[in-house]
Order: C-alpha cells, then structure tokens, then sequence
C-alpha cells in the first residue's frame, strides 16, 4: 500500500467520521482515498474551497464531538495554522497529517523536513503544543495515525502526522490495525450536542480578562507537561556499545538505519536514536545516551531544525555536528556514512 | 433583572424574554441594532421549539459575546469562518439547527470565500448577517459595506469609490448563486421592519428544519457610536443613507 493511503484506510479504521480537505501534491492519494472509501463507510469527505475552510470545517466537526482529520502538504499546512491555534485554543482533538514537501514558499514537491519548527514550536499564535509523530514506514504511518486519534481524544490536543513526499508516495507491505471499536471511544462531555435537558456548553479560545485567560492557559501548560511525562516514543538501534549515535526521525530515520548497517560492517560502532513523538522530543533518552557517546550527530532534510532540540538534549556532553540537506534533495546513505566516518574516532 | 420584578396582583406579564435568553445584560451601544436581532433570532429559536438542538456560532467582534446572551450551546469562530466552522457542525450532526451571526467585517471581508463557498454548496444552516457598514469593535474602520463617502477612522475623508472600491452586495451576489434557498435584506429600524425581520429569520431557520438549505438574512443596521451619532440619528441614516445601496426584500426564494 501506498504511504497516503495506509494513512487514510488506518483514519477510518480509528473512526474519523468527517474528513476536510483541500487537494495539495504530494498527499493526493490521501484525498483520493478518503474521497472513494469514507462515505461508503458512513462518514462524511468533503473538498474545502481552502485549507483554511477545511481546518474550520474541522474545528466545527470536532465540536460536535466526532473524530475529525484533515491532511495537507508544507503550503496547505501554512494556511491551516490559524485554525490549529484555535483547535489548541478551544481544546478540541483533531488529527492533522502534513505530507511535507521542500520549501519555503511553494518550494516543489519533493520529500524534506523543513517544517519541524513550525510543527513542534507552534506554528500558529499563542503558547500551544501539537502532539508530533513522524512515522518511517508505511507500517508505522498507519499506527500512529490510530495512535494520534487516541491521544488527541485523551488530552484534548491536536495531533499531527508529520511524514514527508516520500513516505506518503512509497508502496509497502502493511498489516492494518483492527477498527477501533467506537462503542469503546470515551464520551465527550464538552461536545456541542444541543443543550436539551442540560446546561448550555460553549466552546471558546478566548477570555477578554488577562486573569481568565492565564488560567485557560495554565491548563493547556498543565496538559502538555502530563503529555510530556507520559507520551515520549523514540526507537533506539544499536545504542549499547556505540561510539557515534545518530539521531534522525521519518525518512531520513529509516536511511540513517542503513547507515548505522554500513558503518558497523567497516568496523564503526554507529547507533541510532529515532524520534517517534517529536513533541514531545526525546530530550531525556538523548542526553542518557550522550553521558556516554561522546559524537551525536543529528542528520535531517533541513537546515537544522531538529539539530537545536538535539542540542538541547545533549548540553555539550558530547560533540553535535550536523549534516542536512535541503530543497528536497534526499542523501544517500553512502553520503551520510562518509559524514560518519568523519566524526568518528 | 426583569424576571426579578413583582408583578401587582390583577396584572399579567405579556412581555418577557425568550426562554432561548439568558438574564446576562447585553455588553451592546446604545442604539446598536445588535440587541434587536439577537432577540428575534432568540424568539424564532422559541417559537420552533428548538432551542435543545441548536448551535449557535459567535463571531469575532461585538457579537463575540452572543454565547452569553443565549441558553443554547455556542462555539466561537475565528474571524469570518463561522459558515465553514458550520458546515462541520451540520455535516458532522445533521440534526443539530446550526446558525452563524456575524457583521460585515466578518462575512463580507476576510470571510467572503468561506461565505460563498457555503452559500454555493447549499449547506443546510442559517447565517445571520448584521450589515452596518462599519467595523465596530476594531474602532469604527471601514468595512467592505462602508457607504461611498462615508467618514470612517480609516476613510477620514470619506470613502474614495475610486480607491477603495463599492460596498460590497453580498446578498445580490448570493443570490445569483444555484444554492441557497434563502437570501433576504431587511432592517430593523422601525416596529413595521421589526416585524418584518421577525418574519425572516423565523423563515431561515424553518428552512433549515426542512432540509431546504443555506439561508441567509442580511440586517441592515446601524452602529451610532461609530456613526458618531445618537440611537435615533442612527435610525435615520439607515433609512437616508444605508438603504440607497441596500434595498430591503427578499432577493431568492426558492419554495416549491
């Protein structure tokens, strides 16, 4: 199965009802998935005149309490990001996957990871966190996107599916999780389901005083230090005796395993740390396994946009070099492990 | 509170709030057409019986507040998204009644596509549309509706048709669309037109229970503070100024 369309199939196998969209290259077989099989399994796909009508069009259907996702690519992702703080605002789970493509700009459509920030420090206004998980295989895409359903509905906070061009094009062999049974999804006592026979609710992103609007988000800050206490991931690889540990998340991930492959075979004991949840990063693993590795090396299709959380993580226990590439340029892993080389003792 | 008043023996109260009100004072101007329209469209949610089953979805702007004003369940939007923010509410639950109540600014301007695109696709909701020509809690800038020639803090020499263009007619515009149901211009500013608007939004939302489709009631109205004059001034330049390039009636009605 194609990487955007295990994505779409293991949506509705978690129960989103209502999927927005607005048709961006490389996610397209997303949409045309979504487009073909939802209704048919009694939910609702619908093409927004935009991305930013399609995140609002979320924002609603999640209010009403359904499981709801929308997908797009780096440019589309851009124009969700003010719907995204008012998801983050209001306290309404949604699922979010952005298939990211080079950029800035309308960059092309090939696989990189330039929008890390903008995934993992906000991205829209306001002090908020998105639950981030970057998948490597198509096998992974489809359960992390059941995942992230679940973890968006127990905290109240979006998630994204961060992959890139070439997870969502690649075809793999996949095992697709059961369907989640809906009767076993938790009520949400703060949908909008009209108020007969109960109280009013309403969903707000805003409180005017500075004294209530502290307190909103003294609860979003105390969601997301619970998330972060419980819903760190990461995939470790041969960290035990290692000299040179690698960390890559997604695409480069899976080529940094190769890479880790190659060294071993010509004598360099490499390692590789791989963030599943990027936020919340993996700051302490990173820095357990510097007090003992004396190069981390973060390599990434970016400039370095994960390299400064790495950094953080390591707090000069060890040496940080970097190695990226940019504009939808994917290395080899020859390439990478010749940077290896470089940095190993 | 007026439910809190004593009512002599021998009198009985003919006048009181909709039950979908709530007792929370209005935050509105004097002689803001806000309080009117929040009210009949309260009364229309009372005379259908549907108070139980509705969303409401508030603005930004002076209506932002509505959610306050009402005893049914609200959201609020982001700026001039409440028809796309409705469109998941509605395709979500069916049965919910969805309604948007939003200004000018909202609608007309950074939510134009959004308004558009659910007009055209005939989205079974209600979209409640105060037309006052100005943006009011922004501080009185002009909004796409702002009459030619009309002073606002951002047109200090009245509104340049050659620079910033017409009012915009949204509801003429609509109308020409195959998907509403619905699209009528009324006022608010005297008893006759009251009743008039009553009659209206009573339609848009019976449409939407009927399965009709998007219905849209645009309200003309004034906004005295940014006006910079008193309530009744406010009615007159409705009926002099505002109705020259707004005329009242229904533009599309599509009924079997």
């Amino acid at each position: 199965m194609r990487g955007n369309e295990a994505i779409a199939e293991a949506a509705i196998r978690a129960g989103c009802k209502c999927y927005f969209c607005y048709p961006i290259t490389p996610q397209g077989e997303l949409v045309e998935y979504m487009a073909r099989h939802l209704p048919r399994r009694g939910g609702v796909f619908l093409q927004a005149e935009s991305e930013v009508a399609a995140i609002n069009m979320v924002y609603g259907a999640s209010a009403a309490g359904v499981r709801t996702m929308t997908s797009s690519s780096s440019p589309g992702i851009s124009l969700k990001m003010e719907g995204i703080s008012y998801l983050a605002g209001s306290r309404l789970p949604a699922v979010i996957v952005n298939v990211m493509r080079g950029g800035p700009g309308l960059g092309n459509i090939a696989p990189a990871q330039g929008d890390y920030f903008q995934a993992t420090k906000g991205g829209g206004h306001g002090d908020y966190h998105l639950i981030v998980l970057a998948p490597s295989t198509v096998q992974e895409a489809a359960e992390l996107v059941m995942l992230a359903f679940a973890l968006s509905d127990r905290y109240r906070v979006p998630a994204m599916i961060l992959a890139d061009g070439m997870l969502g094009q690649m075809m793999e062999p996949v095992e697709l999780p059961e369907p989640v049974d809906e009767g076993a999804i938790p009520e949400k006592p703060w949908a909008l389901t009209g108020a007969e026979g109960r109280e009013p609710r309403v969903v707000l992103s805003f409180d005017l005083d500075p004294q209530g609007l502290k307190e909103m988000n003294l609860v979003l800050q105390a969601t997301y230090r619970e998330i972060e206490a419980h819903e760190v991931r990461w995939e470790e690889v041969d960290t035990a005796d290692a000299e040179i540990l690698l960390v890559a998340y997604g695409t480069m991930g899976r080529i940094a395993k190769t890479v880790v492959r190659l060294a071993r075979a010509e004598g360099i004991r490499a390692g590789l740390l791989r963030p599943i949840s990027l936020w919340p990063f993996p700051y302490e693993p990173i820095r357990a396994l510097a007090e003992r590795i004396p190069v981390v090396l973060t390599v990434e299709l970016s400039a370095g946009q994960m390299w400064e959380d790495v950094r953080l993580a390591v707090e000069g226990r060890a040496a940080t070099p970097f190695y990226g590439e940019l504009g939808g340029v994917v290395p080899t892993p020859k390439e990478i492990l010749s940077e290896v080389k470089k940095h190993a003792r | 509170m007026l439910a809190d008043v004593k009512i002599p023996e021998g009198y009985v109260r003919v006048f009181k709030r909709p039950d979908s009100m709530s007792d929370a004072p209005y935050t509105y101007c004097p002689g803001c057409h806000h309080g009117v329209i929040g009210r009949l469209v309260a009364e229309a949610i009372d005379e259908l019986g549907i108070r139980g089953r509705t969303v409401g979805i508030a603005p930004v702007g002076c209506a932002v507040f509505l959610y306050r004003f009402y005893r049914c369940d609200f959201i609020q939007a982001a700026h001039g998204r409440a028809c796309a923010v409705a469109t998941g509410l509605k395709r979500a639950n069916p049965d919910l009644i969805v309604f948007t109540y939003q200004g000018d600014g909202d609608l007309a301007a950074i939510g134009t596509a959004e308004t558009v695109h659910a007009a055209n696709r005939g989205e079974n909701i209600t979209a409640i549309f105060v037309n006052n020509a100005v943006y009011g809690m922004t501080g009185g800038e002009m909004a796409p509706t702002t009459l030619p020639g009309q002073r606002t803090v951002t047109t200090p020499e009245g509104r340049d048709v050659r620079t910033t263009g017409y009012p915009f007619k949204i509801s003429e515009m609509l109308a020409q669309l195959d998907g509403p149901a619905y699209i009528t211009r009324q006022a608010v500013y005297d008893v006759r037109h009251v009743q008039m608007a009553r009659k209206a939004i009573r339609k848009a939302f019976r449409n939407q229970l009927e399965g009709k489709g998007f219905s849209m009631v645009e309200v003309v109205a004034a906004c005295p503070t940014n006006l910079k004059v008193s309530p009744v001034h406010g009615n007159k330049w409705v009926t002099e100024q505002a109705l020259r390039y707004f005329p009242l009636g229904d533009l599309k009605v599509r009924d079997p």
